[in-house]
């Protein structure tokens, strides 16, 4: 699904991931964490194709594609989905009208008609009612006045409806409190399948708790220090991140 | 990675050519350029006015002779030479005795360009339509239909000759010849316009509408819009507006009127696409408008607009609330790219008791592009209980354009309630990553964003005019993301 290669990226010409290698295989989950600082939204936001990160040295596959050239809207198309950590507010657009742009424009890069009004509904129904959203919620603007669990719940519902190949969770634990986070975990949970792969940022093991990594890595200073299994991230939460600076530094 | 870079929307800009740019060559009588009495008086023979218009006309010149252009607003632009237009011009295959089947079919080719083909309008839409070319209005469509409800809507110098008691009782009522610079001038040339008359509790079964175009070159439009709602009736009136690119500035200095009788309501909604210059200023029109509307007892006045086009727009649709319990409401976007300048806003102005005033404005400036908001909202001394609610939101995008809100308040009575919001924000490079991120492309994005920004004001637009409004905010920006 995705593989990255030595990847070197920078913002305004100071260098931020030093020599990422990862692989995530179709049906996989895997856990980035790491301390404050240590590159993951960067890396989240590299491979959705934000514009001022540079990519400097080594590649991105997309299912074996090297995806470097490609805009974030043509990411977007070939199923990458970025859920962010801090959503924009767009005022005046309601969360249906964004999700039937958005629909439409990937099915239209594809060369498809507009996604009929009737199915669009039906899909609306379906996966709002999986995530527990008020209908009322789908036609406030989106973002605008939502609380921290709105949005993150709002983003998790715009993945429900992309059905993406690969999914990037940056902090979408951070604002949920437990009944949120347990419906966010559940909803991702029922759109994990054989043929797609999530990739879960996250600074706290909780998460991780719901949505079960299959594998663990540790960002530290743009570089994957140390990768495992779910038991990796039990170690994290009880001893910090201090032995695994030390570890790298030693 | 493949950037989107400065330079490639600047280039793309370029290449974005002004829709509606085609000159139609049609044979055309012209006077000469110039204006003096004698051109008044040939306007007004050729139109074969009654002599109580010749006089008005006359007085209007004398009085814009001794008027200057005014300066205040917030644009700079080389002045019109008054003496370097031409004053009337019309296509000559018009004969104001033929029927619709006999329009010249050069005229009915420009129309179907235009997206308004007479007879397609007839049939499918519900819209009756007035087309004025120049100065000359060509063909009223729908008159029979109006005719069984008692409702006029003709040309305004076909009622100057067929209903001279409404138009004398009106005219110039409620914007008075000696108004401002632009008002006299209009008075004094107007060449055409429309008229139209709503019967006592008659609800207008369509929209009305007319259409604006300036065709030939070196010529100014002057037109006379009037709207009477006798007491108790209902009319929704449309305007849209279109002109051929050219080099030179064209002007275009136009006047309405409405006047809503007890409890009548009036919506009056514009949208304005006339040549707005081309990228790097040069040419476009200025569009120098007075309109104005009087409400009488518990009428209702409600002006949408959507101000696209124009190099240089100086324009105020306002209300007087004469009447106790009238409304006056006020919708506007206005959209600058390059080098446009717009002054815009309204004046509200509170005479009776309980009256109350609404104005939303969405300013969108782009480019190199000016855009302002100037608003008066007054309340006379015996103006109890008066309220209004002005919100003038703008939005900008790029570094080298600018929105300025010049919002005037007088109040002389205690009891007004008046509020005042103003936001400005810019389209933000999180948001239009965002939506990439979603596989919304830069273009459509801009376009979304800007959508939901006017939305307040797109929905007061008539269902049919709203489609075609976001269009054109999606044309007018274009590749205008810095």
């Amino acid at each position: 699904m995705l593989k990255i290669n030595n990847l070197h990226a920078s913002v305004e010409d100071k260098g931020i991931l030093k020599g990422i290698d990862l692989e995530v295989k179709a049906g996989e989950v895997h856990a980035i964490m790491g301390p404050n600082g240590s590159g993951k939204s960067t890396l989240a936001s590299v491979i959705a194709g934000k514009e001022e990160y540079e990519v400097t040295e080594g590649n991105i596959l997309l299912e074996g594609e090297d995806i470097e050239e490609l805009a974030a809207e043509e990411r977007a198309h070939k199923g990458v989905f970025l859920s962010f950590q801090y959503p924009v507010e767009i005022p005046g657009v309601s969360v249906t009208n964004f999700m039937k742009t958005a629909i439409n424009e990937t099915r239209k890069a594809k060369g498809l008609e507009d996604m009929p009004a009737k199915d669009m509904l039906k899909m609306i129904r379906e996966k709002s009612e999986m995530l527990e959203i008020d209908r009322k919620f789908l036609s406030r603007s989106l973002n605008e006045g939502f609380s921290g669990g709105e949005k993150k719940r709002n983003e998790i519902f715009q993945m429900a409806m992309l059905e993406p190949k690969l999914a990037i969770l940056d902090e979408t634990d951070s604002g949920l409190d437990i009944d949120a986070l347990r419906i966010v975990a559940n909803g991702v949970n029922k759109l994990k399948s054989k043929d797609n792969a999530v990739i879960v940022i996250t600074h706290y093991q909780r998460l991780l708790d719901y949505i079960v990594p299959d594998y663990v890595h540790v960002l530290h200073n743009g570089k994957i220090v140390k990768s495992g299994t779910a038991a990796l991230a039990h170690e994290l939460e009880a001893k910090g991140y201090d032995w695994i600076k030390e570890e790298v530094n030693a | 990675m493949s950037k989107y870079t400065e330079d490639d929307l600047r280039e793309e800009l370029k290449t974005k050519e002004y829709e509606y740019g085609f000159y139609t060559d049609i044979e055309s009588e012209t006077f000469p350029v110039g204006l003096n009495e004698d051109i008044v008086r040939a306007i007004s023979k050729k139109k074969e006015e009654p002599e109580w218009m010749t006089e008005w006309r006359l007085e209007a010149f004398k009085v814009w002779k001794e008027m200057t252009e005014p300066e205040w607003a917030n644009v700079n632009y080389t002045k019109p030479d008054f003496q370097a237009i031409a004053y009337y011009s019309a296509p000559v295959a018009v004969d104001p005795n033929k029927t619709l089947d006999d329009v010249d079919p050069d005229l009915l080719a420009m129309y179907k360009k235009l997206g308004i083909s007479v007879d397609e309008q007839k049939k499918m839409n519900n819209v009756a339509m007035d087309i004025v070319v120049d100065s000359v209005s060509v063909a009223t469509t729908f008159k029979k239909t109006l005719g069984e409800k008692g409702i006029i809507f003709m040309s305004i110098s076909e009622a100057i000759k067929e209903h001279p008691e409404l138009v004398k009782k009106y005219l110039g009522t409620v914007v008075p010849t000696k108004d401002n610079f632009y008002a006299a001038l209009n008075s004094a040339v107007f060449s055409d316009g429309s008229f139209c008359y709503i019967p006592k509790g008659v609800r207008c079964p369509m929209e009305l509408s007319t259409y604006f175009r300036i065709n030939q070159a070196g010529t100014g439009q002057f037109e006379r819009t009037l709207v009477i709602a006798d007491e108790g009736s209902y009319v929704s009136y449309l305007e849209g507006c279109t002109a051929p690119s050219r080099d030179e500035n064209q002007l275009h200095a136009a006047v309405v009127e409405l006047i809503a009788l007890d409890d009548a309501e009036i919506k009056y909604s514009t949208v304005q696409n006339w040549f707005p210059g081309n990228a790097e200023g040069k040419g476009g029109v200025y569009n120098f408008v007075t309109k104005r509307g009087l409400c009488e007892k518990n009428a209702k006045i409600s002006w949408t607009q959507v101000e696209t086009g124009s190099a240089v727009t100086w324009k105020y649709p306002s209300c007087i609330l004469k009447g106790d319990n009238s409304v006056g409401e006020f919708y506007s976007i206005a959209v600058t790219n390059n080098y446009q300048q717009a002054d815009t806003g309204t004046k509200m102005i509170h005479l009776g008791k309980n009256t109350k005033s609404t104005i939303i404005s969405k300013g969108i400036s782009a480019g190199k592009s000016q855009n302002s908001y100037r608003g008066l909202v007054q309340i006379s001394s015996r103006a109890d209980n008066a309220r209004n609610f002005s919100q003038c939101d703008s939005l900008l995008m790029g570094n080298e354009c600018g929105a300025h809100t010049f919002p005037y308040i007088e109040a002389k009575n205690k009891s007004a309630q008046i509020e005042h919001e103003a936001t400005t924000s810019k389209i933000g490079e999180d948001q239009i990553f965002y939506c990439n991120q979603r596989g919304i492309d830069t273009e459509k994005a801009i376009a979304l964003i800007v959508n939901g920004f006017s939305k307040e004001v797109l929905n007061k637009l008539p269902m049919e005019f709203a489609v075609e409004a976001q269009k054109l905010l999606e044309i007018s920006l274009e590749g205008s993301v810095g």
